[in-house]
This record gives C-alpha cells, structure tokens and sequence, in this order.
C-alpha cells in the first residue's frame, strides 16, 4: 500500500521541480564550464598540434637540460627535445588512446552486463564472478601483471587497461537492466508481447545508455591515469614516444630538472579533473534529482 | 447481471496457488482461489495489505506462476512470461498497474508507446500512425499528446495513457491491479469511470483489484473479498455490500469513513493482519474475528455457496453452516 | 470552532485564545517566473481539544502550510502572515527557537511512518532517546514513561516492543509507535499530515479513533491534513477546504461536508465513491488543478467551475459567510460587517481580521453561493 506515498511524494518533487527551474542548468556550474573548457582546449591542442608545437618532439636539436625560457618554453629534456612540443603531441597519443579504451571497455562491459542482467543464471554467475575477480586487485597492479605478461608495449597496456575497466560497466548495466526488467514498463511491454530482446532493446536501452555515458566521462581520467601509470613504469609508451606517463618518468631521474616532469605531469593532471568534471556535470544534468538538489 | 450469466467466462482460475520466498521458507501468498469473469463483467477484488490480492492479480496475466492450479483465458492456459514472446492468444489479456509513473517508459514519447501495442500484434504501420491519437482521445486526452513524455502528464493523465496502451493490443480481459489508489479523488473517479465504460461498452471483462471496498462498490458488479490468501467471500456488489455474510466483509464495510459530515467514528478491527508466513490454523480470521468459536481454530471453513435467494458463497463456519 | 475550549495559561494575552492561530499565512516559492504563492492567505485556528481538517488534493497548498507551521519550508521560500502557537509568533521565530517548539509543542506524523522512525534502531532507544534530549529524564524514567506511552497507542506488550526495531511491526503499530514519539514531549498541537493514507481501512479505524480519543483525554489541539474527505467526517470539528493555496471554505463538519457551500467542495465529494447510493455514477471534476503561479487575483477554480460568472474570471473572491448561516453562528460577527466586504477593493491584509473573528460561520470564497452581503 505504499501507492498513495508515492503519489504524494511526487507530487512534493513537483513542486519541488517547478521551484527550482530557473536558476540554472548544471552546465552553468563553474566547475561544468572549466571543465568544459579545459576539454575543448586539450582536444584543439591535439588536433592542431604541429601548428602549435614550435619543434619535432622526438627530434634532439637543442640543447640539453634547458630551463624553461623565451625559446624553449617549458625547457628541453635529458636528450635535448622540446618539453613544450612533446607534451603538446603527447594530447595525440594520450586523448584518442583514452576515447579508445574507454569506448571499448565500455562496450565490453554493457555487452556482458546486459547479458548478465537478461539471462541471468549461469551466464549471469560466470560473468559477474569474473568481474569480481577482475575488482579484487587494485587496478594498476593487475595492469602491470598484464602488460607484463604481453609485453611492455603501448597497445598491450592498452589491452590491459581495457580488461581492468571493463567490469565496473558490466556492473553498472546489469543491475541497471536488473530493475529495468522487473519495471511495470517492461512488464507491460512484456505483456503486449515484446520478447526480453526487445524489451532489452527498446525500453531498457535508453535508461541505461545515460549512466553508461556518465560512468564512461569519469572513467576517461582514470584510463589516462592507468595508461600513463603503466608508461610512467616502462610498461606502456616507448621511447622516444611522446607519451606524458614516460615523460614524467624520465623527468624523475633527474629531477633536480623539474621542468621535464612538472609539465607532462601537469597536462595529466588538468585532462584527468576536466574529464571529472565533466562527468559529474553530465551525471548531474541526466539525473533529475542531483540536477534539482544543485539548482534548489 | 443475468444477462452477463448467460455468457460464458472468458477468465477462469481454478485452485490457483501462488507462492513466495526460497524453498525453505515458502509462504503463501495465494491458497486455492477459483474464479471466474465474464466479458462485460467487472468483478472486484478486494482485501488489505497482505492479503494477496496483487499476487492473484499477476497469477491471472501470467506475470507470476501458479504453484497449484492453473488460470486460463478464452480456453488457453494462461503461462507464464518466458524470455520469449508473449503467445499471441494471450496478449487480449491485458494489465493495468498500480504506480502511473512507473507504467510508462520515461525516456519514450506516449504516442510509441501506445503503438507498440500496433507493432507488437503485428498491426499495419498505418495503424500504428493513426492509432495512438485515437485511443488518447478515447480516453479523453488530446491527440497530440503522442509527441509527449510521460512526465508531462499528471497521475490521472499517464494512467488514462497505460490504459490506452492496453487498448491498442485489443483487450478482451483486463486485471486493474490498484489502478486508482496512487490518484488524486478527481482523477480517481475519472479512471474508474473509464474502465466501467470498457467494461460497459466493449464488453471487456474486468477485475478490478482495489483495498477500497467504497470504490469497488461503486463499479464493480461482483466483489471477492480476500483474506490472507484466501477468499472469505464472492456475490453481488449491492448484496455482500448491504448484508456481508463473512465477519471480515463485515468489519470492512463498517470500517470505511462516509463522507457525510455526521462525525461518525469508523469500527475498527483489533489486532493485525497475522503473518502469511505462519498463518493461523483454522479459520484465518478466528483471532481478530468477534464471532470466533472453540470450533475456528481447528476447522478450515470452505467458501460455501449461500442458499440460492442469496446467491453468493462465504467461508464461515458460523454464518455458513456447511450443510446449507 | 469552538470546540472543548479549555483554560488558556495566564501569561497569554486575552484576545488570542485559540491555541494555534495561522492568520493571512502566504508561502511563496521560488519558480521560473519568480516567487509564486503555493499557500496565499490562509488563516484558521485551533483550541485544545479540538480537531481540524485541511483538505486538499496535491498541490493544494496544504502540506506546504504544515510546513510553515514547524519552519520546515524549502530554500528559498518566503512566508508572510502570522503563525501564533499560545501567542508566541512562529513565523519570524530563529531555527534554534524553532527547533525547541518543533517536537516540544508542535509534533508531526506523516503519511509514511517509516520516515520518522529510524529503521536500524530499537523503538525503546528511539523514544527514550528523544525524550532524555528533551525533556532531560533519566533512563528509568525515559523508559517508564515509553511503556506508558505504547501502551497509551495501544501497542500490545509494550515493554517487549521497546526492543523491537521499527520494521518488525505492521504500518499501522508503526503509525501508532510514530505518534507515541510525537507524543513523547507532550505537545499541545499535533500536525498529521495524510496519517492514514498509506493504511489499510480497519487499520485507519484504529488510528483515527486513537487520535479522537488522544485529543479528547489529553486535551491535544490536532490538525489534519488530508485529500480523503471521509477521514474528517469521521473525526474534525472543523473543516477548511483549500485549492490554489488558498482556503476556498470553512466551517464546521457537519456544516462543510452535509451542505458544501463552495463549488469545489460540492465537486470533491461528488466524486468520491457514496456507497449508500450506488448506482450515481463517480462524477470526475473537469480541468486539473492550477499549476504553481498560474493563478492569478482571480478564483482559482474558475477554469472548472460550473457555476462560475463574469466576476469570477476578474476578482479575487473572500471568505463570505454563505447564506443561511444558523444564527447561533454569527455570535462572534457582530463586530465586523461582512456586508462591506467588497472583493475588488478589499486587500487581504485589512480582511484577514475580519476573517480572524468570524471563523465560527460556514464560509466559502464564492461570488455565486456566497455574494458579499448575504446572510
């Protein structure tokens, strides 16, 4: 009998919805905006990123251990390369890596959750087992025993990247599909006649595909942070890649030279808050009610 | 009302049992319920929290299993939903759901909701252009609300819109479980209405399951009173309501508020719905029951037809000799 | 509204006898066009003892008034008006003031019991608990007077029950444990808001009987906020009927509910289910309610009234008494003079009085069943 409570308590949403509207939609926050921003600018980096690097990043013309200065603006590394136009090439190494990996665990994982959620028994136990298997190691540690395994190489790491993050999206859809298939909204799909396929395409995609894409934008920072952890260690860019991981490694065997690592790391840092800041705004403006909390 | 006797049922439950919870634990929640509605029939199924009456209401689409017995519709045995499609033969049997928000797909415009119903019994796509607008109309909504979002619409409206969406799979029979009680009393009476006229009209058969004896009253032609699992008490609406046989009809009819303005303080019931887990043995009703005798306790009462003047059945070892 | 009068402490001032006293309250919120009103010059009164019923369907402004009356609104929202508990002023009254009055003075119970009692702790830990914070009782006698308290809500074994948590009782032992907390401090006005919307019909019995024989022994002042005319009928005194955020009647029970002077009224009883006349078919109002901000200074039900005029579409209309008032009823007028009031003139500031000492007549806000001047 809990009926009438739900009416009541949405009908207090109501109101709740009609007060709130005006004062502004979550993009508007300013961390939405620098996150936003800060997004943008790094894509156009890498795009434009011969017409703004001043030199070849791998070429070693200058000399070495420069400090950041009129003409080497963030300084040259141990080999006398650009610090500048490296880190504005590594945006082409770390921002399509990271869509990659992102894009693909994701659809590895909502393809597996989804099947979990639908079929349930053992392809839902076989499935959620290895995804708790995959969640019992802290995620860098099982990176490193992949990439390890395959070989210290850029597209191992990023195979090893995948098949750490793929299971928080099983997760996150199974259980999404989980309530979605005993909704009053399926059953009566169901009712009508739609099979669970269709039901799973129709009426339960869309209300998964939301969180699914927030889920995705926090997880960009952390697939940059794995990939350039694992580069960082040897295990993923090599050399003399342009990669802002090895960058800051290299940086750290003479870091009296703070410039080497201070600014690839600095790169990571900024990529890695916008994408969270993205993916919180992006949470907050799919789901009405944190929408409505920021904006009450 | 003999008129709709002639006819024959187009949803009958025999000895349908429906049961909860792992198999350690097994409780209940439906013991041996027989049934039967008519098309142009609406039949109330009332009962408090607990008493299984939404569990019945699933059994009878096919949206829970029955342990015992078994359901049909027009001659086919109802199944339960499979990861498959519904088979066809079932799907003019139709459910209208209690929660107006929770019925109706949020990310999806009303106007493909209704046209699944089209799509789905294989319907022309004319049909499904066309359909939509006229079934909203029907149900006393604009025809452009097919461009619409649920959200768009108040409790009433999106439960005028699941109905509508029940129409467009051709119902012969619909389970209402709760429809109205998530509403405002406007709305209420707005949806009651459209269903009686269903019912009226098309000749749809309706249970219609409520914890609103007074609702009930006003639409329904039969009523079955539940009570823990059980039904205490089937006939007319007007009979059961102007004279219950069953103590619990009883208190339930005495217990409703009138909004007459006499201040008269509604009869409670002592004590709380037992648990369905460990029922009492008996009758279900003895401890709460005023009429309880030695013989309640031990004796399971059968729902026993009345004499015929009355026309009705109940299960009560004192009001319902077994030999009569 | 004279209901069970009881001696009023001395330190208040003679004219405020009433218990509870909400005078020209207005809530507004803040919406896309701005503040608009959810609650728009509503006034009424309790004494002790006595029960009042505000009705409304949702959006009517009725649960947004409770929630003046503890400080519990939400942000961003303004008030106006006054709202006088023994004469204190709640309105302007600090959040630390309030939360002494709120649990003190003013209790509430809610639809859904589960909201007030915290589910991971025992029924005794909670009850005891808030009456040691508050009333600084010791743990024996915190618990002695919890039993008392259970077993004033007629829970059975109320020294086993204490040790239960909430979940293992039934909504209505759950509804019936929420108001033995509510009435651990000893408030002297109780706001139910839906009390038993969420219970089954032999249970709500139960509930509504403990609330008419809780304000009858213990001299609790309750208001009753409902959309279910049928629970007031059973227990008010008095009845107020709201819609738009505005009181659209009053009066008494037998007087709002026997003979409904409002056209909304007429029609929300029209459409309840009348089980002694079974074959009138449920007769649904036309329109839906007025969205927040759409009403303007006109009646709010005009849009769906049948009965409406021209002056209903272009003035406010006021609470005037309807015509054939008992006599008996106009014991208190005979200091204002109703006749005078001109809806199109009138603020509702300078009404508010008028409103003040007339509550005992059977009022609506109607041009039609009400015009100015009628007796």
């Amino acid at each position: 009998m809990t009926a009438p409570a739900v009416a009541v308590s949405r009908a207090r949403r109501g109101w709740r919805r009609g007060q709130s509207q005006g004062v502004g939609s979550p993009w508007r926050q300013p961390l939405a905006i620098v996150g936003v921003g800060v997004v943008v600018v790094w894509t156009l980096v890498a795009l434009l990123a011969p017409v703004i690097a001043p030199a070849d990043p791998i070429a070693q013309t200058s000399p070495l251990f420069l400090a950041p200065g009129a003409h080497h603006w963030f300084g040259t590394d141990e080999l006398g390369r650009d610090v500048f136009s490296r880190v504005v090439f590594g945006t082409r190494i770390t921002l399509p890596l990271a869509a990659l990996l992102v894009a693909a665990s994701m659809a590895i994982g909502s393809v597996l959750g989804g099947l979990a959620g639908l079929l349930g028994g053992a392809v839902d136990t076989v499935i959620m087992r290895i995804a708790d298997l995959v969640f019992a190691f802290p995620g860098i540690i099982l990176a490193m025993a992949v990439t390890a395994a395959l070989g210290p190489q850029l597209r191992n790491a990023v195979i090893a990247v995948i098949i750490v993050s793929w299971p928080i999206y099983a997760r996150l859809v199974r259980g999404l599909v989980l309530s979605a298939r005993t909704s009053q909204y399926v059953l009566s799909s169901r009712l009508l006649g739609a099979s669970s396929w269709r039901a799973l395409l129709v009426d339960i995609r869309p209300n998964v595909a939301g969180p699914v894409l927030v889920m995705g934008a926090l997880d960009l920072g952390n697939a940059i942070l794995l990939l350039s952890g694992l580069s960082f260690l040897g295990l993923g860019a090599q050399p003399p890649a342009a990669e802002w991981g090895s960058m800051v490694a290299a940086g750290s065997i003479n870091f009296d030279k703070w410039w080497i690592s201070l600014f690839p790391g600095l790169a990571i840092l900024t990529v890695v808050l916008a994408f969270n800041f993205v993916g919180d705004t992006l949470r907050d403006a799919l789901d009405p009610r944190t929408a409505r909390a920021l904006r009450a | 009302m003999t008129q709709l006797r002639e006819r024959t049922a187009v949803l009958e439950a025999s000895g349908v049992c429906v049961d909860y919870g792992p198999r350690r634990r097994r409780v209940r929640a439906v013991d041996s319920v027989n049934l039967s509605v008519r098309p142009g029939e609406v039949l109330g199924l009332v009962g408090e929290s607990g008493c299984g009456k939404s569990s019945l209401g699933r059994a009878l689409v096919g949206l829970e299993p029955a342990a015992e017995g078994s359901v049909r519709f027009a001659g086919q045995a109802v199944t339960p939903l499979s990861r498959r499609r519904r088979p066809e033969l079932l799907r003019p049997l139709q459910m209208v759901f209690q929660d107006p928000y929770g019925s109706l797909n949020p990310r999806r415009k009303v106007g493909e909701l209704i046209a699944d119903g089209v799509r789905l019994r294989n319907g022309s796509r004319a049909e499904a252009q066309s359909l939509p607008a006229e079934l909203l109309e029907r149900v006393g909504l604009a025809a452009d609300a097919v461009n619409k979002y649920p959200h768009e619409f108040s409790g009433g409206q999106r439960q005028r819109i699941a109905i509508a969406r029940t129409l467009a799979a051709r119902p012969r029979c619909i389970v209402a479980d709760e429809p109205i009680s998530a509403l405002d009393a406007s709305a209420q009476a707005q949806v009651a209405n459209l269903l009686l006229t269903l019912a009226k009209e098309d000749g749809v058969a309706m249970v219609f399951i409520s914890h609103d004896l007074s609702v009930v009253r006003q639409i329904a032609d039969r009523v079955a009173v539940m009570y823990l699992g059980g039904i205490v008490e089937i006939g007319p609406t007007d009979a059961v309501w102007a004279d219950p046989t069953h103590p619990y009809t009883e208190a339930l009819v005495s217990a409703i508020p009138r909004a007459d303005g006499l201040g008269a303080l509604p009869v409670d019931l002592p004590g709380d719905v037992p648990d369905p887990g460990s029922p009492p043995s008996g009758c279900r009703f003895h401890p709460r029951c005023p009429l309880a005798e030695d013989r309640c306790s031990t004796t399971v009462p059968l729902l026993t037809d009345l004499p015929p003047e009355y026309d009705r059945a109940a299960a009560c070892l004192v009001r319902v000799p077994a030999d009569s | 509204m004279t209901a069970t009068r009881q001696t009023v402490p001395a330190d208040q001032p003679a004219q405020t006898a009433r218990l509870l006293e909400v005078e020209n309250l207005t809530v507004s919120l803040p919406t896309r066009q701005g503040h608009c009103n959810a609650v728009d010059g509503v006034s009424f009164g309790i004494d002790r003892g006595a029960i009042l019923g505000l009705a409304g369907e949702s959006g009517s402004g009725k649960t947004m008034t409770a929630m003046a009356m503890l400080g519990l609104l939400p942000h961003g929202a303004r008030t106006g008006g006054s709202i006088r508990l023994a004469g204190t002023e709640l309105r302007t009254m600090s959040q630390r003031g309030l939360r002494n009055v709120r649990g003190r003075r003013i209790a509430l119970i809610s639809q859904d019991p589960a909201t007030s009692l915290h589910p991971m702790l025992s029924v005794g830990t909670q009850l005891t608990e808030h009456m040691r914070h508050h009333l600084g009782l010791s743990k024996d006698a915190a618990h002695a007077r919890a039993v008392e308290l259970l077993t004033t809500v007629r829970i059975p074994n109320p020294e086993q029950a204490l040790g239960h948590h909430p979940g293992v009782f039934s909504g209505g032992m759950r509804q019936r444990i929420a108001i033995a907390s509510a009435l651990a401090c000893d408030p002297d006005v109780l706001l139910a808001d839906e009390p038993t919307t969420a219970l089954d019909v032999t249970v709500q019995a139960g509930i509504l009987r403990l609330l008419d024989r809780l304000r009858r022994e213990r001299g609790l002042a309750v208001l009753i906020i409902t959309h279910d005319l049928g629970v007031l009928s059973a227990v008010a005194d008095d009845v107020c009927v709201m819609y738009g955020g505005r009181i659209v009647e009053r009066g008494r029970r037998a007087e709002v509910l026997g003979r409904p002077g409002h056209p909304y009224t007429r029609a929300l009883l029209d459409a309840l289910p009348h089980p002694e006349t079974p074959d009138s078919a449920l007769r649904p109002i036309p329109g839906s309610p007025p969205a927040l901000g759409a009403i303007g200074d006109w009646c709010a039900f005009e849009p769906r009234c049948g009965l409406r005029i021209e002056a209903c579409g272009q003035r406010r209309p006021l609470l005037n008494m309807l015509p054939g008032a008992p006599a008996a009823a106009l014991r208190d007028a005979a200091t204002t003079d109703a006749s005078t009031t001109d809806a199109s003139t009138t603020d509702v500031t300078s009404t508010s009085d008028h409103e003040a000492a007339a509550t005992s007549e059977h009022e609506a806000a109607c041009f039609v069943t009400a015009p100015a001047g009628a007796r």
